[in-house]
């Protein structure tokens, strides 16, 4: 009487495919997996609630006027909640940096990579160690065995590129993006 | 609990379910609560809104719980918060509309419960502790609600916030020291506006607490059921799954779809212009109503030209509900078989939206008489009528058992009535 494909009744009434599956089955996982995907996308707008919001986007960059700032002279700014450091660098810590791009680096990576107008040393200002502000900003700070930062939580020493060169830390200190918007000004993230 | 001999779920003879039950013995507890759990085979849509009420409370929870992230309870911030929730936080404005319209979504949902009880007399015994759990749940609802509607910071939160603090003041002697103590200064302010957010997150917690004694209760002698008579053996009742799981998944996706109508296309028809002004303790505005589901308890509010009655008329609205099992002197449970009871059930109903509306409008004039009409039927409905109606009312003659009607009363129900002999 059932043709291959088409369903049979069988003698307790249910109808049912040659696989053994029936009508019932079916339906069965068409509603749950219809109730699966609406539970999903609904939780997603949930989830997704705690990411940035759009007041936070909004101050996801900062411009910093650099015009005030003297050779030797280091201003920290907050971008996106953290501090970044900005140096203007003397022509001996410039010199410093780019010798020791040949020296026995954790991190290898020669200063020209690290900025974009030599003079201008543009830092987060947070230890990739465990993520305390390294001192070195003010005349009076420690500033490490390298002349540039140096972290008292854990010991870590920077050099005047704010490369890693000594104690825990593993990475050298990130440069954040930034970008000149005029010869005094940048403009960062 | 109600028991009854049922086979345990295969997933039961499982080695790790077995293993897990004989040290907490969950999985047995879901089995028996839950998926074998005997109901009553008769059980008819109005025995939905239980579980939707359960699912409300979840929804509330949960998109609560999201929202308290954002939101900030300082009377500075507050307003701005909320519509940072709007306007900023991502899908912020789904969380909220869908908070909102949930709380009056809950209150649909839990009045259809609560009239469902009062119609099929799931109030009566064995059920009186059930019954009062519910309304305990229901007191705790308002409590929530209330302190919910102050957090947006508008102005008819304010106002709100004022008006129902104040009716503390009207007890007498120690009043305006509590209403001080709830303000926590001596106007509606800050430290109010922190507490309440506190209890807000807190309470339904505890609701939630409630509802599990509330289900126990519930367990002891099973659900209600349309004709009101209890279960004479296992021909009148059917397992829980797949019979009302099923049964509620389909009332939950018709009632999904009715929250997703106010949610997507009509926000702000259950809410109040008003409270897009941000508060503002110099200026009342013209006409303040409380939300939707409050309404019929102002009107019963306002209808007394008397500060302290008219307090203690709207709390009576209330408590009286504990004492309807004992006013309700019938021993016929459903309305199904008292067509007197019937004519002032519905007038009830029709008395409880008069009320309603007479709470909307300004209190003077034509509708501040209908309201107090409407507050002495309603007081009426459990005072006089049904107590009377007990005594005067000839109840139709009840079926014999569930299982009659369908079964049509023959071996089976008399073999289970030998088996109780």
């Amino acid at each position: 009487m059932a043709q291959s494909g088409s369903p049979a009744v069988s003698a307790d009434g249910t109808r049912k495919h040659p696989d053994g599956s029936t009508r019932r089955d079916f339906l069965y996982l068409a509603t749950t997996a219809f109730g699966a995907t609406g539970a999903a996308l609904t939780g997603w707008a949930f989830i997704d609630s705690m990411n940035p919001s759009a007041d936070v986007l909004a101050l996801a960059s900062t411009e910093v006027n650099l015009a005030a700032v003297q050779p030797g002279m280091a201003i920290t700014v907050t971008w996106r909640g953290k501090p970044v450091f900005v140096r203007s660098r003397t022509p001996e810590e410039i010199a410093k940096a780019k010798e020791d791009d040949t020296a026995g680096l954790p991190d290898p990576q020669p200063d020209a990579k690290r900025v974009q107008k030599p003079e201008w040393l543009v830092l987060l200002g947070v230890c990739t160690h465990l993520g305390c502000v390294p001192l070195g900003q003010k005349p009076t700070d420690a500033r490490g065995d390298y002349g540039g930062w140096f972290c008292p939580c854990h010991g870590s020493h920077y050099d005047t590129s704010g490369r890693i060169r000594k104690g825990p830390a593993p990475k050298n200190l990130e440069v954040p993006p930034y970008a000149f918007t005029n010869d005094k000004t940048i403009k960062i993230g | 609990m109600a028991k009854y001999d049922y086979v345990p779920s295969a997933f039961r003879s499982n080695p790790i379910v077995k293993w897990v039950d004989h040290r907490l013995p969950i999985f047995e507890l879901i089995d028996e609560q839950l998926i074998k759990y005997p109901a009553p085979r008769n059980l008819n849509y109005m025995w939905n809104f239980g579980s939707l009420a359960g699912i409300c409370l979840v929804i509330m929870i949960v998109s609560g719980i999201f929202l308290a992230m954002n939101y900030q309870a300082s009377t500075l911030h507050a307003f701005d918060s909320v519509e940072r929730i709007m306007r900023d936080v991502n899908y912020g404005w789904l969380i909220r509309y869908i908070h909102m319209n949930g709380a009056s979504m809950f209150f649909i949902v839990v009045y259809i419960h609560i009239i469902r009880g009062f119609y099929y007399g799931s109030y009566k015994a064995p059920r009186e502790i059930l019954w009062w759990l519910g309304i305990v749940i229901f007191l705790l609802m308002m409590a929530t609600a209330f302190m919910g509607y102050v957090l947006p910071w508008g102005q008819m939160s304010f106002w709100g916030a004022t008006v129902i603090t104040n009716l503390f003041s009207a007890i007498p002697v120690v009043g305006q020291a509590i209403v001080t103590w709830l303000w926590g200064g001596f106007s509606v302010d800050n430290p109010t506006l922190n507490r309440f957010f506190a209890l807000h997150y807190l309470m339904p917690f505890v609701i939630a607490g409630v509802v599990l004694l509330h289900l126990w209760a519930l367990h002891v002698h099973g659900s209600n059921n349309p004709l009101g008579i209890d279960a004479k053996g296992p021909q009148d009742k059917v397992p829980f799954h797949p019979y009302y799981t099923v049964k509620d998944a389909l009332g939950l996706g018709v009632f999904l779809i009715v929250f997703a109508y106010f949610v997507f296309f009509n926000p702000y028809m259950l809410g109040h212009p008003d409270n897009w002004i941000p508060a503002n303790p110099l200026v009342t505005p013209a006409h303040i109503v409380p939300e939707w589901y409050f309404l019929p308890f102002y009107a019963i509010l306002r209808a007394v030209p008397d500060k302290l009655g008219g307090v203690l008329l709207m709390f009576g609205s209330i408590a009286i509900l504990f004492l309807l099992p004992w006013l309700d002197t019938s021993r016929v449970r459903s309305a199904k078989f008292r067509p007197a009871y019937r004519l002032f059930f519905w007038l009830f109903i029709a008395v409880c939206f008069v009320l309603g509306w007479a709470g909307g409008q300004p209190a003077e004039g034509p509708a501040l008489l209908i309201g107090r009409i409407a507050t002495i039927l309603y007081f009426a409905h459990f005072l006089v009528f049904l107590p009377l109606l007990g005594w005067f009312e000839k109840p139709l003659p009840l079926p014999s058992s569930i299982a009659e009607p369908v079964l049509g009363g023959g071996k089976m129900a008399a073999a289970a009535a030998m088996e109780k002999a």
